[in-house]
């Protein structure tokens, strides 16, 4: 199953601030971790995650400094900061709303049949 | 695929990232890391380098759609900036010594201005003298940028004194043609000082001539842009003071619109080689602009002319007219050439160009055999020696632009040619205004 595009882009900074919070990160771990947790169902262009970073690096959410990989290879990492984590909280309360939400309508059993 | 194609591949794809300039260096330099990562991770798992490259660069995205993101994101990046970068010491000299000429020209302009309210002047003379108080100034401006030689100060400031005082004192007819023409000619002649200065000297290069010319224009250009924001502000000054204080705006525009139009000229000047290396230059984006319409123009104009012929009302001022014409084309032509790769071929723009030249060409012929032909009715005046004489050294600069434009197409002619006549006829203008400013008046009785 794929996650409609919209969805994805509506996820993409809640999922990035949270995978974020679990420790320091760069963009082709965060993604690694992205696949991981979706279990494929999440299709990013890897591309789109930069400018995104990028975007949460200028509201202040997350830091980036370069560093180095294991190998040698210069990367830049990022790490979550206070405004982050609130701004997390903040969209965790939204999600749970809409989950709640929806979830009222479709029952506890939320698996829609044939998936 | 050997390590060494690997990396070419790379680095096509990174020019091609970097190439919408919405992608800096060290997004790049980030993106690049991805992609590496990527490639290293799937040739573990077993694929070849080529493979690994292509399904890398292929999850990273479409270039285009990367780049667009990027843009979305960073669109500061995309208009370049004038930047001030931080005021380091000699930036903060640099600003101070541009700000002191600037202010030196406003307090000048000033004391022009009060002097001509003295008995005994009249407006005529401030007319007349005004560039004398003005773009001196900007050549000393170039004069200590450029740390010009003692000798050359003393040279260029003997030239701007004998002019001050030839001029001042010739004993010019008021509101005679020849006070006007002096009045015309003699800022074109401290122009040719201020590039002396600008040149710092180096006034024998083809190449530093060229950078003149495109100061020149792009000069122009920001002096335009200033006076329209002046404009601006003295309109809304005038709005402003005329409930509360209407007799004063006549006494603050006074003091106002002449020191801030002097102070302009160092200004514009400053502008122009601060944002040399940033922004791209104006003049040639205008010219290839208008050079097509002036060549339609010229071209149905000179087809009119040739069937009509030229009417019975033919008078002298037509010829002023076709001056104002010629001068338009050649700057056509100059800054068009003036933004030329001098390696490339000849393209559409040169046929362009040889049109309208060709045209105007054409015309100015008609005119000036049909003014030869009732030179009797006419009879010489100051004015018309003037009009004619710069008219004749237009056509002359023309036609043989023409000629080499032609060879250029032909692929016979190098387009540095072009160039080179262009900047070597530049001392033939500067002896042409200076002939219309020293000798035309005595010529004429001063009249």
């Amino acid at each position: 199953m794929n996650i409609d595009k919209d969805l994805v882009a509506a996820m993409a900074t809640p999922l990035v601030l949270a995978i974020l919070v679990e420790g320091m990160s760069y963009g082709y771990a965060i993604l690694g971790r992205v696949r991981e947790l979706s279990e494929g169902d999440v299709q990013w262009t890897d591309g789109m995650l930069y400018p995104l970073l990028h975007r949460l690096e200028r509201m202040g959410y997350i830091r980036a400094e370069w560093g180095r990989s294991p190998e040698g290879r210069r990367r830049r990492n990022y790490e979550i900061t206070e405004a982050g984590i609130a701004q997390l909280a903040e969209q965790r309360k939204q999600w749970a709303a809409a989950t709640r939400t929806l979830g009222g309508l479709w029952g506890s059993n939320m698996v829609v049949a044939g998936a | 695929m050997s390590e060494q194609l690997l990396e070419t591949q790379i680095g096509a794809w990174r020019a091609a990232i970097l190439r919408g300039r919405a992608v800096d260096a060290t997004d790049a330099d980030e993106l690049e890391g991805h992609l590496r990562e990527q490639i290293s991770d799937l040739e573990a798992a077993g694929l070849s380098g080529e493979e690994a490259f292509l399904i890398a660069v292929r999850r990273l995205g479409r270039v285009d759609q990367i780049t667009a993101e990027f843009a979305r994101e960073h669109g500061d990046r995309l208009w370049k900036q004038l930047a001030m970068p931080r005021a380091d010491d000699g930036r903060r000299r640099a600003v101070i010594t541009m700000f002191s000429f600037a202010v030196v020209a406003a307090v000048l302009a000033q004391f022009a201005r009060i002097f001509a309210q003295l008995p005994g002047t009249s407006g005529a003379w401030l007319l007349r003298d005004a560039s004398l108080f003005v773009l001196p100034v900007l050549a000393a401006y170039f004069a200590v940028l450029r740390r010009m030689p003692w000798r050359w100060v003393l040279g260029l400031g003997a030239v701007v004194a004998a002019l001050a005082v030839a001029v001042n004192l010739f004993p010019l007819a008021q509101g005679g043609s020849t006070e006007l023409l002096v009045a015309i000619h003699l800022p074109v002649v401290l122009w040719v000082v201020v590039g002396a200065a600008y040149l710092g000297g180096e006034l024998r290069w083809s190449a530093r001539r060229m950078d003149f010319i495109r100061f020149s224009g792009e000069w122009a250009i920001y002096y335009t842009l200033i006076a329209l924001g002046g404009a601006v502000l003295v309109g809304l000054t005038v709005a402003v003071l005329t409930p509360i204080a209407p007799g004063s705006i006549k006494e603050v525009l006074n003091w106002v619109v002449p020191s801030g139009a002097a102070g302009a000229v160092v200004v514009a000047a400053w502008l122009v080689e601060e944002k040399k290396s940033v922004i791209e230059n104006l003049a040639p984006v205008l010219t290839a602009i208008f050079t097509p319409l002036f060549a339609v123009m010229l071209l149905v104009s000179a087809v009119v002319y040739t069937v009509a012929g030229i009417g019975r009302d033919f008078d002298r001022d037509l010829l002023t007219v076709f001056d104002v014409l010629l001068l338009v084309v050649l700057g056509l032509v100059v800054y068009g050439i003036s933004a030329r790769e001098s390696a490339r071929d000849a393209g559409v723009m040169d046929v362009i160009r040889l049109v309208a030249v060709a045209a105007a060409i054409l015309l100015d012929a008609l005119v000036l055999v049909s003014m030869f032909a009732r030179i009797g009715e006419f009879g010489f005046t100051a004015n018309r020696v003037a009009a004619l004489g710069l008219n004749l050294v237009l056509l002359a600069n023309l036609a043989v632009t023409a000629w080499l434009t032609a060879r250029l197409l032909a692929g016979r002619a190098l387009p540095v040619r072009i160039e080179r006549w262009q900047t070597g006829y530049l001392p033939v203008f500067a002896v042409w205004v200076t002939l219309v400013v020293l000798v035309l008046p005595p010529l004429f009785g001063f009249v």
